[in-house]
């Protein structure tokens, strides 16, 4: 052991020999986003190794879904992404709706595009004012907590919940928009739009935010398709994926005759049909200041979706298609369906034999794989690294563990 | 992906590795011999037209059922179904596979079945298929690290299995 | 004090350990008071930035009564100390802490006259007992046995020694121009109007008294270099372990230095209790003009002080509130990379500009010219001003006995 200790030109240097530590990060830690537990090993501030422990939030989702019929387990969807129930549910009953060869109506259809989109909001300003707490800064946080409250307001009149909304189900939604509600949606973007620049100014374009995400946690674009990441962790990486645009026709008919723009960047640069920031100098394809900007970037987009999901369902005529019955008979024969969640792709496998209840579900959550390359993503980096890494990720705990 | 022409460039590559098909379904699958899946999924990324390049979800069916009454009535015999859901993020078309395995190795109770492993074809498969072999009692062959992921890594049984029983206590914590 | 003691027939030593008894206890007060004023402050300041009330039922209205109500329960608190942790250090630590920052009080004027013990080398005094707060800190950290505090302890001990060497900079350059280290001195000099503070002597004590801001802050722990405490990186750095009243200590240290490095900035920089406008001048008042009217200068002086270093306490609550925090080597790197050459160019720029210019660009415009001259250039000795001191220094340097450097030579590489 001597010898080795000499010949290591990095011990000579520091003349003191020093020693690794393990470090438990979570599952009680401020800024692991829940029950996240990280082990790392340092060296000084220095991270050589990372490893996640996941599954201090698992409920068997999967497995109780074999015990309940696909609209009973629509309440469970809710918590796999808590902050993005209403994606959550989509995705669901998408893929219910896949197996069961059933097309809901073109009121149901708009209703889903609005809600799920203002679900996307809610869901990123969480994720944007977190990353804040996670780089010491508390007030973006509650800035966007203050605008996420509104939109959790309209989701509360629409469907009487404010988190866990089992709103979206097999064949439509559960009820129809309250008067008013388009009104008071219409406000409350128009009232959103210009605080978004509130937040470029206190984070995307700040100083010290740039110096600490630009160039920090690199993910190569070869690097998150092989570790199958999704959404604008995937995106932020360059690579021009959104299910909504790609993903299979029973969903990107859904948003047929939408305009959006995938938020990506192409050649360099990303599309601009607004006022953003630029990228600043020191930011690289793929690092933390990217994943986080293209979050900012479908803030915008998702609100320009809401906008034409509202007009279109205004002109609705026939009412909105009655969900199906609780208990109706699933056809024998699997199906798996892909949806654009806030955090990714979040797929969901069914298989059905006849009866009303599933033989087998799963939930592919998108943070799963997204997190599974944090000890790529963090080798190497300092401690105050880690946070700004995993915050970058947006992980939620409840659709990792199920 | 649909299409007759890309199952036979399959069967042409791998003889014999192509052991049914089933292109009419909802999603149409491509059932592989266990022992061929690892090579078949390396030449689908690699070599394949379009490339595979990016795994969506590997599961696991337990096809057991455990009402005898309706279990007379089942047409086909107790087996584990591996599902691997492929997808190309250049001409954005997904595959099917599926691989049948016994649902125990040799039908010895607490012998898992093996499979290899495709944690080497792609890196999504490293915590999905601990996640399989967690709650569904796979064991991968060549898996970098295969230790349970959800459950504690003491947890006794596979819980996705259908004849899974809770325990009645975790150290000394009552579970039923 | 201990004078008018002594004049009702004390004897000498029972007077001033008197004298000295009361100033301790009126700056424990202001200390405690402030501390418990300043995080009231800080809750409704940080709400306020982020759109929310803050605390608004304790004692009736703006729950003003919150930090006692924060001080019961402190106090009510379990004391817990972990099983592995080395009793007496962790005891001791909160104390070093809070006794460090209520030490330096001692020497910080409050208004002319109007300080604990008027030192002559006043501003080494407060900057070197203000240092040893970080004591307390790396102490907690390494006796807490528990790794983050150890973290959060090595952090703080790569931060102090990055800011200290910049701050130490700044604080030289008021001294230089006042040509002493007594605070009280340095108040004085600055009396008159606004332009003649030391922040606006010339460009050079501008800049370096953001330096000297930024400096500050870091010492004081305070966002964006709350390094040692982290919460979203270390759970509580160096106090993870700390409860009730030993946490509470900390905090009321970190409020004591927060107040006393605003007070250091406004006697150094921002005129001390001299106000923008010379009000007690134009009235005519001066110490002849008699007893009260010394009396009310002197509490106008103090009202003066205490609100610019209030001021100065807001300012950093205003950044805490807004910026994101830096990274351990981002914070070595603004103070040793960016902070002390700055320090050391303004320094200098400080230096020629007194040497060239002492009477500002427009002599006799705001500050009476000359007068910053007394202690500097026409100390004892009286130095004709620049060129015969350089000179003797250069020829020491160049010539010398040949032997002597030869043997300097030999020795240095070692």
């Amino acid at each position: 052991m001597p010898d080795l200790i000499e010949d290591d030109p990095r011990i000579i240097e520091f003349d003191v020999r020093t020693d690794e530590m393990l470090v438990n990060m979570g599952p009680q830690h401020p800024s692991t986003h829940g029950v996240l537990r990280l082990v790392l090993r340092t060296d000084g501030e220095i991270v050589s190794e990372t490893e996640p422990h996941i599954g201090y939030l698992h409920r068997c989702a999967e497995k109780i879904g074999e015990n309940l019929s696909p609209r009973q387990w629509i309440p469970y969807t809710d918590r796999l992404d808590y902050l993005a129930a209403m994606n959550m549910n989509l995705g669901w009953a998408l893929t219910v709706e896949k197996l069961m060869r059933h097309e809901v109506g073109e009121k149901a259809r708009h209703l889903r595009v609005l809600i799920s989109e203002l679900n996307r909001i809610s869901s990123h300003l969480v994720g944007m004012g977190a990353y804040g707490l996670d780089l010491g800064t508390f007030s973006p946080f509650l800035y966007a907590f203050r605008e996420r409250e509104k939109i959790l307001d309209l989701f509360e009149e629409a469907c009487g919940a404010r988190l866990t909304y089992s709103y979206i189900t097999v064949g439509g939604a559960t009820a129809d928009l309250p008067p008013g509600w388009l009104q008071r949606c219409e406000a409350f973007l128009d009232q959103f739009e210009p605080i978004i620049k509130e937040y470029h100014a206190l984070l995307t374009t700040n100083a010290i935010f740039v110096k600490r995400t630009a160039g920090i946690g690199v993910l190569s674009r070869a690097m998150a398709i092989d570790y199958g990441c999704s959404g604008p962790v995937l995106r932020g990486s360059g690579v021009d994926q959104d299910m909504r645009r790609d993903g299979e026709s029973l969903y990107t008919g859904m948003y047929d005759g939408y305009a959006f723009e995938v938020a990506v960047q192409k050649e360099g640069r990303y599309p601009r049909d607004h006022s953003y920031p630029t990228v600043p100098s020191e930011a690289v394809l793929g690092d933390c200041w990217h994943r986080f900007f293209v979050r900012m970037l479908e803030v915008v987009q998702s609100m320009d979706l809401v906008r034409q999901a509202i007009d279109r369902y205004a002109a609705c005529p026939e009412p909105l298609s009655e969900p199906l019955k609780l208990f109706e008979k699933l056809p024998v024969g699997d199906a798996y369906l892909e949806t654009e969640a806030p955090k990714g792709q979040m797929g969901f496998y069914i298989v059905g034999n006849g009866t009303p209840i599933p033989w087998r579900v799963r939930a592919r959550s998108s943070s799963f794989s997204n997190l599974s390359v944090t000890h790529e993503l963090c080798r190497g980096c300092l401690i105050a690294d880690v946070p700004a890494i995993v915050g970058s990720l947006d992980i939620v705990m409840g659709e990792i563990d199920r | 992906m649909k299409g007759p022409g890309f199952l036979e460039s399959i069967e042409a590559a791998f003889p014999g590795a192509v052991v049914g098909s089933q292109l009419e379904a909802l999603d149409p699958w491509i059932e592989i011999a266990p022992a061929r899946i690892a090579e078949v999924c390396q030449w689908l990324k690699s070599r394949g037209e379009p490339r595979f390049d990016s795994l969506q979800c590997v599961t696991a069916v337990d096809w057991l059922e455990t009402d005898p009454k309706k279990a007379a009535k089942v047409s086909w015999q107790p087996h584990l179904e591996m599902v691997y859901h492929l997808w190309s993020t250049s001409a954005r078309a997904t595959l099917v596979l599926k691989v049948k395995l016994p649902r125990w190795s040799g039908d010895v109770a607490g012998h898992l079945p093996e499979i290899p492993s495709v944690a080497g074809v792609w890196r999504t498969a490293d915590w999905h298929e601990r996640e399989v072999y967690d709650l569904s009692g796979v064991s991968f062959s060549g898996h970098p690290d295969l230790r349970r992921i959800l459950c504690p890594e003491d947890w006794v049984g596979y819980p996705l299995r259908k004849d899974y029983e809770m325990p009645t206590e975790y150290h000394g914590i009552r579970c039923r | 004090m201990a004078e008018f003691l002594i004049g009702l027939g004390l004897p000498g030593w029972v007077a001033w350990s008197i004298a000295a008894l009361v100033a301790a206890v009126l700056l424990l007060n202001v200390i405690a008071g402030g501390a418990l004023v300043f995080i009231w402050a800080e809750r409704k300041i940080a709400a306020r930035i982020q759109d929310r009330l803050g605390p608004t039922r304790t004692g009736g209205r703006f729950g003003w009564l919150q930090s006692l109500a924060d001080g019961i329960k402190l106090l009510a608190k379990e004391d817990l100390m972990p099983e592995g942790a080395d009793g007496l250090l962790f005891r001791l630590a909160p104390y070093v802490s809070f006794c460090a920052s209520f030490c330096a009080f001692i020497a910080l004027p409050f208004a002319f006259d109007v300080v604990g013990q008027r030192l002559n080398v006043g501003v080494f005094f407060v900057v070197a007992v203000l240092g040893l707060e970080v004591f307390g800190v790396i102490l907690a950290g390494y006796a807490s046995a528990s790794k983050w505090s150890l973290f959060g302890a090595m952090r703080e001990a790569a931060q102090v020694v990055s800011y200290e060497v910049p701050l130490g900079m700044c604080v030289v350059v008021p001294v230089m121009l006042a040509g002493t280290m007594d605070l009280v001195t340095i108040g004085e000099k600055q009396a008159g109007w606004m332009s003649s503070w030391y922040l606006f002597h010339d460009p050079f004590t501008f800049i370096i008294f953001w330096v000297y801001v930024t400096c500050a802050v870091a010492s004081v722990n305070r966002a964006p270099f709350d390094l040692a405490e982290a919460e979203s990186e270390l759970v509580a750095g160096f106090h993870t372990e700390y409860s009730g009243l030993r946490w509470s200590f900390f905090f009321m240290a970190e409020y004591g230095s927060m107040f006393l490095v605003s007070g250091l900035a406004a006697v150094l920089f921002l005129g001390g209790w001299n106000g923008p406008v010379p009000v007690a001048r134009l009235l005519g008042f001066s110490d002849g003009t008699g007893e009260s009217a010394a009396y009310v200068v002197r509490l106008v002086g103090l009202a003066n002080l205490m609100g610019k270093a209030t001021l100065g306490v807001l300012f950093m609550m205003w950044i805490r509130w807004t910026l994101p925090r830096l990274r351990i080597d981002q914070v070595m790197t603004t103070c040793l990379k960016y902070c002390t050459p700055i320090a050391a160019v303004m320094f200098a720029g400080a230096m020629f500009w007194q040497l060239f210019l002492p009477g500002g660009l427009f002599p006799g415009w705001g500050r009476p010219a000359g007068e910053i001259r007394e202690g500097w250039l026409e100390g004892p000795g009286g130095l004709p001003a620049a060129a015969s001191p350089a000179e003797d220094r250069s020829s020491t340097v160049t010539g010398g006995d040949p032997v002597e450097r030869a043997g300097l030579a030999t020795r240095s590489p070692r």
